[in-house]
């Protein structure tokens, strides 16, 4: 005899909140709708966790999906030992709070061998500690389907990105060879070896995200809202000086001040803006107003337009 | 909404009413089309850059990768759209890709489609999840063939609403008469489609006329939308009104005593109490409750992604459809339906495909019947292969019920993919119009609810009939095939002892 909703154990029972705009609602359904249509047609799906923004609302978004179940699929960090502490310890928190299978992944071989951003520039440190290293981690769990928290409208090489990303073996992207998707019925037959990477917030825009995690009350890493930091002024970019392991070049003093974060990756690589933003309302605020878009605050985009897309068929997410 | 009021065709064919000013704030989805120069290109880097979708440092990587600059000090706008390094070296645009822009009243997402090469395919893919459709004619060269392709392309793909945009108008000194010409010659040909809902607008994509900002020194005499505003005005397509559809995506079952089948209203709505079938069993159930994350609902409409959990233990596993009892779908092995080819090694007659609709999936053969002849839009019969870009009927037969509607009823439902066996690729997208019966193949009545008549009329006839106030209100109730003088003939010969 099936019992009611209420009657089941569920971890972290949901909160009444005021109904989603349509527009909110019509992204949140689409999303949840790829979520359960990859977890039933994939063998082993894993969720790529940055613990970012967008990381935060794809895992919400998974949450909803399966509710009351649990999530059925692991959490992957690839964690190149360079994030900013307060992720890390986020992370951890959130993997406990909301009973979540995480699995953590380094590049040992890359460690072993020193690779830092300061030592081996950021185009190769990239490739090795977190794009080798997010293949080393899908090989070894045998994973047929990836979701991540990419979006159409980050960055120009993307906009053609299908929901279901179509990988080779050797997780190759090949733009010219993706498959035709129409409506919302997305083929996942796949060869053994090959697998999908899965967009669910492919149409969402960075300002739907705000707003979603505004509506949702969903918890951020505090280095997204502006605070007192120290930091250093590198080559254009304001790094944050926390880690004892940055070292100041000749010339270069910690400076302190007003300073957020428009995106979480690897903390050398990763540049403050000035702002006084220290709450969820004023961020919308400031972005409503900002003519910067948020990749500009990521190293690694910055040395050609085209970098982004050869980064992606070489199998950076 | 048209700008020509006092045109000589309006008392021949009625123009589509105005769009009503609804507040639809979901995002309106929409694709643009047109020949290569028409300038389609900048008029979607002018509708991003006007919306101020544009971020500085993309311009800024605009200005540094194009160098030169057009005459207005803007940047090339091509190349803010050509996202991949291998197009841009190539010079073309060779799939679709997706814009997203936003103006307080709404959000916009714009499937860009190449107007050339592979269009077909592409434009289908584009189209398929579009509710508007922005088509493309530069003001000198009015309408060309290709403009009708895009526009039966376009309608057959299930789009409704279409956006004539008369562009270059400032090379030919915004003259009244041509738009007049050509947005009449539009109007005819997309009423013809049976599109009732038109607007053509008068604009300079290059100097951002009538696109987001209105041109009334440039075109006095114009007093219909911008684009941005008929863009606004546009209603987003809902299937809120035909019965409850829940194609079950996952049975979820965390724990021994919940059962929950997990999927996003296709059409219709439901709430607790209400029965339901699950096809294409046949099984009967009453719902139980909707269960979401955000508490348990009172009541879930299309578009929803909920959990819905039913009174008894029934069998239900992923593929079947819950529908209301009242209008319920087609089930059965043999359907029609009209494809669009997609890969290069074209659809086999009789070969067994996988076909996805939903979330079920199943083999099918497929018996192509005829060919859209896109130059005039006639249908040719034609049995063999579907070449890659052909669109055609074909008959589809099951090894196993299947259940669909109409895609004229329901997009979701009356949708499908075909998949390859071999490669596993996506060769076709289809849309089902009827399911074959004992009628000679026309759709079995929906439910044993009075008599129903078959009429079969000349085109023209039948377009005024449909452009009638009593016909829209009722469209429900209706379905129509566009057939060959012939193929009605034989329709009613065959049927002839049923009437
Ligand atoms: N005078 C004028 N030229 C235009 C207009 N729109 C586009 N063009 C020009 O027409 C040419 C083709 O435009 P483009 O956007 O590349 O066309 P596409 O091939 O349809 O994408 C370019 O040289 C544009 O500058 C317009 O409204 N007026």
């Amino acid at each position: 005899m099936p019992l009611s909703v209420q009657e089941t154990e569920v971890k972290n029972p949901p909160v009444s909140r005021p109904p989603l705009d349509p527009h909110l609602k019509a992204l949140e359904n689409e999303a949840i709708h790829i979520f359960r249509e990859v977890a039933a047609e994939f063998e082993k799906p894993v969720m790529l966790y940055s613990i970012g923004k967008d990381s935060s609302v794809l895992l919400h978004l998974a949450r909803k999906a399966f509710y009351p179940g649990r999530v059925p699929f692991p959490l992957l960090h690839v964690d190149t030992t360079w994030k900013f502490k307060e992720m890390i310890a986020f992370r951890d928190e959130i993997a406990q709070k909301y009973d979540l299978d995480l699995v953590v992944h380094t590049n040992q071989r890359g460690k072993a061998e020193g690779v830092t951003p300061f030592t081996h520039g950021s185009a190769l440190y990239t490739d090795i500690m977190k794009t080798e290293a997010l293949k080393q981690a899908l090989d070894a769990g045998g994973y047929d389907a990836a979701f991540g928290g990419a979006r159409r409208d980050e960055e120009a090489s993307r906009a053609k990105e299908r929901i279901y990303s179509f990988r080779t073996p050797d997780h190759k992207w090949d733009p010219r060879n993706q498959r035709p998707e129409l409506w919302n019925v997305y083929n996942g037959m796949i060869k053994k070896g090959e697998s999908v990477r899965a967009f669910p917030l492919s149409n969402w825009t960075e300002v739907d995200i705000w707003r979603y995690i505004q509506a949702e009350d969903i918890p951020l890493v505090p280095l997204y809202y502006a605070a007192e930091r120290p930091y250093v002024e590198r080559d254009g970019m304001m790094i944050l000086a926390e880690d004892p392991r940055l070292q100041l070049l000749p010339g270069e003093t910690v400076q302190r001040g007003s300073i957020r974060f428009r995106t979480l990756g690897c903390f050398p690589l990763t540049g403050a803006i000035r702002s006084t933003a220290s709450n969820l309302e004023e961020v919308i605020a400031e972005l409503e107003i900002a003519t910067v878009s948020e990749r500009q605050g990521r190293a690694i985009d910055r040395d050609q337009s085209g970098s982004m897309e050869k980064k992606k068929r070489e199998g950076y997410f | 909404m048209t700008a020509t009021a006092n045109n000589a065709s309006a008392t021949i064919l009625p123009f589509a009413e105005p769009a009503k000013a609804v507040r639809d704030t979901r995002p309106l989805r929409l694709i643009t089309c047109g020949s290569v120069d028409d300038g389609k290109s900048t008029l979607i880097g002018r509708l991003l850059w006007d919306t101020k979708a544009v971020k500085e440092d993309q311009a800024a990587t605009l200005a540094r990768d194009s160098g030169s600059q057009n005459d207005l000090g803007l940047p090339d706008f091509a190349l803010l759209l050509d996202g991949l390094q291998a197009e841009r070296e190539q010079g073309i645009t060779i799939d679709v890709a997706y814009r997203y822009f936003a103006t307080d009243r709404r959000s916009f997402i714009v499937a860009d489609t190449p107007g050339h090469v592979q269009y077909t395919r592409n434009m289908a893919t584009g189209a398929s999840t579009a509710d508007l459709a922005v088509l493309l004619a530069d003001a000198r060269a009015g309408l060309l063939e290709q403009t009708r392709r895009h526009a039966t392309i376009a309608a057959l793909m299930g789009i409704r609403q279409f956006v004539l945009a008369v562009n270059k108008f400032d090379l030919v000194n915004y003259d009244r008469a041509i738009f007049e010409r050509i947005s009449n010659e539009f109007r005819e040909f997309a009423l013809s489609l049976g599109v009732r809902q038109i607007t053509a607008i008068p604009m300079s994509a290059l100097k951002g006329e009538n696109v987001v900002y209105a041109a009334s020194s440039a075109m006095p005499w114009y007093e219909g939308p911008t684009l941005v505003e008929a863009l606004e005005l546009a209603t987003v397509r809902s299937t809120q009104a035909g019965g409850f559809r829940l194609p079950v995506q996952r049975v979820s079952r965390p724990g021994e005593s919940f059962r929950g089948y997990q999927g996003t209203v296709a059409g219709g709505s439901i709430k607790p109490g209400d029965s339901v079938a699950i096809l294409p069993a046949g099984t009967i159930a009453n719902v139980k409750q909707i269960v979401t994350f955000d508490l348990v609902r009172n009541a879930a409409v299309a578009g929803d992604a909920i959990t819905l959990v039913l009174d008894r233990q029934v069998d239900v596993a992923r593929g079947d459809v819950i529908v209301s009892l009242d209008g319920q779908p087609m089930v059965g092995h043999e359907f029609d339906a009209q494809l669009v080819s997609l890969q290069p090694g074209g659809i086999e007659p009789g070969k067994r495909y996988w076909l996805k609709s939903g979330a079920r999936r199943q083999r099918v053969t497929i018996e192509p019947v005829s060919q859209l002849e896109l130059s005039t839009g006639n249908w040719q019969p034609h049995a063999s292969v579907l070449d890659m870009n052909a669109i055609g009927k074909v008959r589809l037969s099951f090894e196993e019920q299947a259940v669909f509607d109409t895609y004229e009823q329901n997009r979701a439902t009356g949708a499908f993919i075909l998949i390859d066996p071999d490669t596993l690729n996506t060769v076709a997208g289809g849309m089902i119009t009827a399911k074959r019966g004992d009628l000679g193949g026309i759709h079995q009545t929906r439910s044993a609810d009075g008599q129903r008549v078959l009429l079969s009329l000349p085109a023209d006839l039948a377009e005024q009939l449909m452009a009638s106030e009593l016909f829209a209100s009722r469209r429900d109730e209706t379905e129509i095939r566009r057939l060959t003088a012939k193929q009605a003939a034989e329709i009613f010969t065959n049927a002839a002892s049923d009437i």
